[in-house]
Order: C-alpha cells, then sequence, then structure tokens
C-alpha cells in the first residue's frame, strides 16, 4: 500500500550534480523541494578521510562509489538482430551512486563544448556540403547557441572553482592560452593545475610539431577558494587518488563539498537517501506528472505528490525513468519514429602507449584525474575535415591520473602477461611509460538508442535499459585519424623508445572502459518529431517534467560533459524560476 | 626461477607449522608449494592465524599457493605471489561479499553471448574458484599420471597454464581462458593492493615496481621533473599509525596546514 507524502513544489530525482544545482536554486527561491537519493549519505568527513580512503580495491576495483550491478545494471548488444545481454559487472564505465552521484567520483577534466558542437548539422553543411554526413547518422543542431549558454558556463565555473588560464576572454585571443577555446566572459576563479613530467614531455614535443598544447582546465582546485555558494575548496595536493575516489582534501569539486551544503541550510530543502524512484505517475489525461512513486529500503511505497518533476538522475537513468512512466513516444529504429532513445551515444576514445628509456623518471603516483596538457588542433572542426570523410573531432593529451599498480603496471606489447619474464618487465617500464589519452566526439546512428529490456529485470521488478550501439564508419576514420596524430607526438617526444597506438576498433564492446560519458537518448531540440525536451529541458507531452543531464546531449562532442551538464542545469532552472512558475503546466516558450 | 628454501627454514616452517593445513602432509598432497614462505613479522600472521582459511578448503590452499607461485615467482628481483601473501587475499575476497556476487548481476535467463557482452556465466568468484580449481588439479591428474597441479615440476605447471591462458582446456562449466583471467586478475589484486587487504605482504609488489604507497602530497614533488622519487613505501595502517587521517571537520577549508602529508614525503634521491 503506497503511502501519500505532503505535496512539494518541485521532487527532484538524483542528488547529483544537476538536482543538486537546480534543488538549491529552487530552495533558495522559496519552493519546497524534496530530494530523492537512490544510495547512501555521502559526505567527504567522515566518508572519505584519509589514509583509508585511498584504496585501490576498494574504491576502483570493488566499485565502492559505482552502482551496484547486483540490482541495476543494462543490458547491451551491438545490434537489433543479437538479444541483448546484462553487464554483468561493471567495464565499460563507471556510473555512480550515492550522493554526489558520478559527480563525486569523477576525474575533474573540465571544459566547455565548442560552439560548433551546439550547431553541428548545419555548420558541417555548410562548410562543407550536405554530403559530409553519412547516411547512417542522425546527428543534429541544438536548439540552444554556445553564445546563450556562456553566462551558465561561467556560472558553473565560479560554482567548482574551476582553475586553468584562459586562451580567449570576450574574444580576445589571450597569449599563453589554448587559442582554440571558445570565448569566455570572465578568466577561471583558479590558475591552471602543476603540470607532471609526462604531460610536459607532451607539451614540449607538441609545440615543436606546430601544434598548441595548453593545461587542462580542471574542477580541482588549486588554491584555496570560497565559492559563490560561500563553501570552501581546498588545493589539490596531486595525491593521485582521484578517479573513482572521493576527495578528502574538498579539492575536487562535488555537489557535496560545492553545493549541497548550502542547500541543506534551507528550510525549503529536503534531501531523503535510500530512495528508489519507480516512476512518474501522470494524470489521467496524460498531459502532466502529478509527483513520483518511490520505494525506501523497507520496500514501503510512497508517492510523493509535487507541481513539478526533475529528472536529475544519471544521464540515460533519465531516459529509463522517462520509459517506465510512459512519457514521450519510444523510439523504434526500424521506423525511424518516435525519440526516446535516439540518438545514445558514448565516446570515442582511444590511447596511444609510451615506453621510455631508464633515465627518464614518469612519476606517474604523482597526479590528479585532471592533471594534464592537451592540445585542440583536432578538436571540433578546429581542422579541415573536407578531405576526411568524417565529422566531429578529438584532444589529445597526457593526463597523469594515477599510478596505483593494480590497474597501472603497463609493460610492452609481446611480455608474456605472467611469470618472470612479466616481472622483469613490470619493474622495467613501471616508471618509464606513459600514455597519451584522446577523447574524441561519437556521431548518433539509425541503428544506435535505448529501450525498455524485454527480459532482464533490476532488484524492483522493472527492466532494465537496454543499449544497443555500435561504433559508425565515422567515428572508426575519426579514431584512426587521431591516434595517428597521437603516436606522431609520442614518436616526436623526449625518451620515448617505443610507442603502441590502439585506435578504437568495431565492433563496440561492453568489456573495455571508455569513460562514464553516456550521452542522449532523451535530446533536446526545437522540433517535438526528433527531440524528447524543448530548450529548457521541459518534456514536450509533459511540460510539468524536466530532464537534466548528459541524456540531452543530441550527439557527443569530444569534450567531457560535466561543464556542459552543470550549465544546461543553470539555464533550466533560471527558465523555470523566471517563466515557468509564472505559467505552471505551460511550455515554456 | 625459484629460489629452493633452506633446510634450515623448512625445519623452522615445520616446526612452526606455518602455511601447512591440517593433514596435508599426511595425505602426500604436500609438495614444496605448500609451505608457506615466511611470513612478514608480524602481519602474515594476523592475515592468516595458524594457516587457518575463511574459503578454501586444504587441497584448494595448495593448489592456489602452486598456481600464483608460477604467476608471480619468488626470483631474484624479489617475492612472489605467494610469498607476498596472495592465497590469503584470495581466501578473504572469496570468503567475502565480492566472492559471494556483490556487484554481479546474477539473474538469468543465461547464455553465452558475444565476446563484446563480457561474462554471461552464473558463477559467482566464489563457485568459479571451487570448480575451477578443482578441475585444475583433475587435468592434471588426467595429464600427469595422477598428480595434482602442485605436485607438477615447474615447467609442467607453466606448460598447462599457458593452455589454459589460449583457451586450450576447458574446465567443465568454466571456460579455461576465463578461469586463467579470474586466476591472473586477483593474482594482479593481491600482489598490487594494499596490505590491509592481506596481500602484498611486506609492501613486496609496490617495492617491485617503486610505488611509494598510497599516501603522499606531491605538491612540491610533481613539477620536479625527471627526478627518481624514491622513498620507503606507505602503506595505509601505516599511515595511519603514523598518525595522518585526523578528521577534516567544518571550517576545514580556512587552513591549508592540514594538508595531512605534511612529513609523509621523506628523503627522495635525485637523478636526473
Amino acid at each position: 500500500m503506497s503511502k501519500t507524502l505532503d505535496r512539494v513544489d518541485a521532487v527532484i530525482v538524483g542528488g547529483g550534480w544537476t538536482g543538486s544545482v537546480i534543488g538549491k536554486e529552487l530552495a533558495a527561491a522559496g519552493h519546497r523541494v524534496v530530494m530523492l537519493e537512490r544510495g547512501e549519505p555521502r559526505w567527504p568527513s567522515p566518508d572519505f578521510q584519509a589514509p583509508t580512503v585511498h584504496d585501490e580495491l576498494r574504491y576502483t576495483r570493488r566499485h565502492a562509489l559505482h552502482q551496484n550491478t547486483a540490482t541495476e545494471t543494462f543490458t547491451f548488444r551491438n545490434n537489433t538482430s543479437q538479444t541483448a545481454l546484462p553487464m554483468r559487472r561493471w567495464q565499460f564505465a563507471y556510473p555512480g551512486t550515492h550522493l554526489g552521484g558520478s559527480g563525486n567520483h569523477w576525474s575533474g577534466a573540465y571544459y566547455r563544448f565548442d560552439p560548433t558542437d551546439f550547431k553541428l548539422r548545419s555548420h558541417y553543411e555548410r562548410r562543407y556540403g550536405k554530403g559530409i554526413f553519412a547516411a547512417d547518422l542522425t546527428a543534429q543542431d541544438w536548439p540552444l547557441s554556445y553564445d546563450e549558454l556562456e553566462p551558465y558556463y561561467d556560472r558553473f565555473d565560479y560554482l567548482i572553482g574551476a582553475s586553468g588560464y584562459a586562451g580567449n576572454l570576450k574574444g580576445k585571443v589571450q597569449p599563453g592560452g589554448n587559442p582554440f577555446e571558445p570565448w569566455r566572459s570572465r578568466p577561471y576563479p583558479n590558475p591552471p593545475m602543476k603540470v607532471a613530467h609526462a604531460s610536459a614531455l607532451f607539451g614540449e614535443a607538441a609545440a615543436k610539431l606546430g601544434y598548441h598544447p595548453y593545461i587542462q582546465p580542471s574542477a580541482l582546485s588549486t588554491r584555496p577558494y570560497v565559492n559563490t555558494e560561500g563553501l570552501p575548496m581546498s588545493a589539490c595536493v596531486y595525491c593521485g587518488f582521484c578517479s573513482n575516489f572521493g576527495c578528502e582534501h574538498f579539492a575536487k569539486a562535488s555537489p557535496q563539498v560545492c553545493i549541497l551544503p548550502a542547500a541543506m541550510k534551507l528550510d525549503t530543502f529536503a534531501l531523503r537517501t535510500g530512495a528508489q524512484v519507480l516512476r512518474v505517475e501522470l494524470d489521467k489525461d496524460r498531459k502532466l506528472a502529478r509527483g513520483v512513486t518511490y520505494v525506501d529500503g523497507s520496500g514501503q511505497e510512497f508517492f510523493q505528490p509535487a507541481d513539478m518533476v526533475f529528472l536529475c538522475a544519471f544521464s540515460v537513468h533519465n531516459v529509463r525513468l522517462l520509459l517506465l512512466s510512459g512519457i514521450g513516444k519510444p523510439y523504434d529504429p526500424a521506423t525511424g519514429q518516435g525519440v526516446v532513445g535516439r540518438n545514445y551515444t558514448h565516446q570515442t576514445t582511444s590511447g596511444v602507449n609510451l615506453f621510455f628509456d631508464e633515465r627518464t623518471h614518469i612519476n606517474p603516483f604523482m597526479g590528479a584525474g585532471a592533471a594534464a596538457v592537451t592540445i585542440d588542433d583536432f578538436s571540433a572542426d578546429n581542422f579541415d575535415h573536407g578531405p576526411l570523410g568524417f565529422v566531429g573531432g578529438g584532444y589529445i593529451q597526457i593526463q597523469v591520473v594515477s599510478g596505483a599498480p593494480i590497474g597501472y603496471h603497463p609493460t610492452p606489447k609481446g611480455t608474456p602477461a605472467w611469470g618472470s619474464e612479466w616481472k622483469k618487465a613490470v619493474r622495467r617500464y613501471y616508471n618509464h611509460s606513459a600514455s597519451i589519452t584522446i577523447t574524441g566526439s561519437a556521431m548518433p546512428t539509425r541503428g544506435g538508442y535505448l529501450s525498455l529490456d524485454p527480459t532482464y529485470r533490476d532488484a524492483w521488478g522493472q527492466p532494465l535499459l537496454r543499449i544497443t550501439y555500435d561504433l559508425p564508419d565515422n567515428d572508426i576514420k575519426l579514431s584512426a585519424f587521431l591516434t595517428a596524430k597521437g603516436d606522431q607526438i609520442g614518436k616526436a617526444m623526449r625518451g620515448v623508445v617505443a610507442t603502441e597506438p590502439g585506435p578504437r576498433k568495431r565492433p563496440f564492446t561492453a568489456t573495455s572502459y571508455q569513460s562514464t560519458h553516456l550521452n542522449g537518448g532523451a535530446a533536446m531540440g526545437s522540433d517535438p518529431s526528433n527531440s524528447v525536451v524543448n530548450r529548457f529541458g521541459q518534456c514536450w507531452d509533459v511540460p510539468n517534467v524536466f530532464v537534466t543531464g548528459a541524456c540531452l546531449f543530441p550527439q557527443n562532442s569530444n569534450y567531457n560533459p560535466t561543464g556542459t551538464v552543470g550549465a544546461t542545469a543553470y539555464w533550466i532552472v533560471d527558465a523555470v524560476k523566471r517563466d515557468y512558475v509564472k505559467a505552471p503546466g505551460k511550455l515554456i516558450t | 626461477m625459484t629460489k629452493p628454501f633452506t633446510p634450515m627454514r623448512r625445519t623452522l616452517l615445520k616446526a612452526l607449522g606455518a602455511g601447512l593445513p591440517a593433514g596435508a602432509a599426511a595425505t602426500g598432497l604436500v609438495g614444496d608449494s605448500a609451505l608457506a614462505a615466511p611470513p612478514g613479522p608480524a602481519s602474515a600472521a594476523a592475515a592468516n592465524p595458524g594457516g587457518v582459511s575463511h574459503f578454501f578448503n586444504a587441497r584448494e590452499r595448495i593448489t592456489v599457493d602452486a598456481i600464483v607461485s608460477r604467476l608471480i615467482p619468488n626470483d631474484e628481483l624479489g617475492p612472489g605471489a605467494r610469498e607476498a601473501g596472495v592465497t590469503d587475499f584470495l581466501d578473504r575476497q572469496l570468503a567475502g561479499a565480492w566472492g559471494g556476487g556483490d556487484h554481479f548481476y546474477r539473474h538469468g535467463p543465461f547464455q553465452a553471448g558475444t565476446p563484446e557482452q563480457g561474462y554471461q556465466l552464473a558463477l559467482t568468484p566464489a563457485q568459479a574458484f571451487r570448480t575451477g580449481l578443482a578441475a585444475i588439479d583433475e587435468v592434471s591428474a588426467k595429464r600427469h599420471g595422477g598428480k595434482p597441479f602442485s605436485q607438477l615440476q615447474p615447467r609442467e605447471q607453466d606448460a598447462l597454464l599457458t593452455a589454459l591462458e589460449k583457451g586450450e582446456i576447458e574446465l567443465g562449466t568454466l571456460p579455461g581462458k576465463v578461469f586463467f583471467q579470474m586466476l591472473l586478475d586477483g593474482t594482479m589484486e593481491g600482489f598490487f593492493g594494499d596490505p590491509i587487504h592481506g596481500g602484498n605482504r611486506n609492501m613486496a609488489g609496490w617495492k617491485l615496481v617503486g610505488f611509494p604507497g598510497v599516501y603522499a602530497s606531491y605538491s612540491n614533488d610533481i613539477e620536479r621533473h625527471g627526478v627518481a622519487y624514491v622513498r620507503p613505501p606507505m602503506s595505509i595502517a601505516m599511515a595511519r599509525a603514523a598518525g595522518h587521517g585526523t578528521m577534516h571537520g567544518a571550517g576545514h577549508g580556512g587552513s591549508h596546514a592540514s594538508s595531512p602529508a605534511k612529513g609523509a614525503s621523506a628523503p627522495k634521491g635525485g637523478r636526473p
């Protein structure tokens, strides 16, 4: 028997970045807000304290902050002729759980999307002609522009204490910065990160080849900083326990460091953890949401009535909630009709492993999730795509994240995987290796989509989300091109004795990690026939349901998503506060 | 090559009963590999008091000792996986949440998929080890005149492991290649993980590669490019014992004096 709770103005599903931004903004404006988080409450103090948090086995190998696949996972297949099977444990990505979500265990690489990302189809067609897009690509323009989003990027920068050196201030290219950076209205609030040895060697070689290396912008604070919520952050100490870990230093930006403590002080804001949301409840015309149903740890079901529902779970989980709630027409790849689940993409990542002579000490353990030197010469449309036959781009970098040796003990190809020969090699190369990381865009296709699995269910008896995905030719060509460029830089680096380029190959596999950047499925658009929500994240069919996160991206940029996830959250909540509450239940125009 | 134990060491070990499963000697299953290397001073006794297992039976323990001794051998570069306590590590992991299937989606129907769909067996890690270890001894006995894996010569052991690795042996319901990867992954985790989990005894894995451990601030070192960073490694327990890990409380951000690694980084050697 479901218990009905007191009505609130807004219910927020998920305690990550977008829910925290939106929840705090609405609560501060006097709206009553309830945030429902399925995981546990986790705070830097006392949960992420050193030295115990520096446990690679627990946090990386045993997934302490990752969604538990025992209760909920995805099913996967490459195409509709196959039967999707469950990902029985995580390998391809690490979706988060617990307070802060993936925004807690992330690495902090912090980028904005390129202006051309927002006008992807029209920009490329104008510059190269319609033929630049292969027939199977369903890439499309966003319904908003970089210029419109810039003030919201800026706001998120100052919330999270971003560090970096501006490459373009109000249209003026800054000496020493990234010349390809989109314009920004203000400098980064904090100076760029320190540079590890391997990153410096990369930068030196890239510059020698005529490219434009710069220090990667980061969501790790580089000095004491009090953010726009009055919350303090500390300087990163480059301890090397960042990606997959909570940060005990209050240096890595996360919802629990940067915003939730401010929200929790408001009488209008309430957080409930251990609350697994099952679905959004609609009225009988299915035109408006009444609230959400969730279940607690005892199995008790609750109905939380609300005037507004914000889906702020991890990217594609929002798509699953839409499908489970019957909001929007599910996408059908056979006909190309329907929208929910359409245009799912991942990230086209690849790398080049580098091995150095024994005089070159890399010290891979001195690093941070976002400590890197990057080039954008092959990002977005910063180079001529005409002769290349693909769209999109990628950045190339050396990022020194962690030397924790369960995961990091590289040996050259041909080395046995065990035995005394392996032992010799692992000792020889541990401090004399690095890898070039390539982060490429991902284009959606007609056959790549999200849907509910017909067979496999979660612990609450609900269908799992099914991912049907393979890499299009476009992205295979992109990866080959970028990886060859990376290899060229690797070969030019001082001390390198061997390079091993590893371009991404088909078929896409669920068995190797390729980033936790899962995108699309609830595309933002200007036309209900090819998008799920309007430019303010409002469901076309149910205007009091708002969707947030990377599921809004019609295709993936080559840049990491969190900057754009945060900026769009501010953009959406601003429109809600400014316009929606004056005419509730209507689409904002 | 495996470094032979000195007779004196053997005698001492026998006297202490270290690593000898009860009754193992009487069953004739004890080869060299059943003699656990001398534990590090106190840690080993704590990790495996009196050779008591949480998960492995006596026969499994001997087989695991023998396997991990070949995967990471004790040689001139230092202790191998067995000496580093990897058997104890695996024993604890398999008895615990991971072994029982935490973070493992275990709902049917179970069916073989494409390689891209990954592991699709119904076996938890604990079940896979039970099945796989027994099957390895069976295969060994069939091929080598009744001898279990632990009694084979090192080169015979290596040949059998190589055949598993290449997928040339099936272990009943468990593909040999899949189980080999589980053994290798578990061995790496035990050899390189923090010693609080029972492996990496005396930080042997970290010393092998030069990983300085889990606890440091590199603010002042990260831009000293090309300088070899040399310091004895520090584990979680050592950092705790040294008084690190005081909780950051409210108002932490006011001062950076609390940077917890103060004093943790000791002498560095510098050669360019």
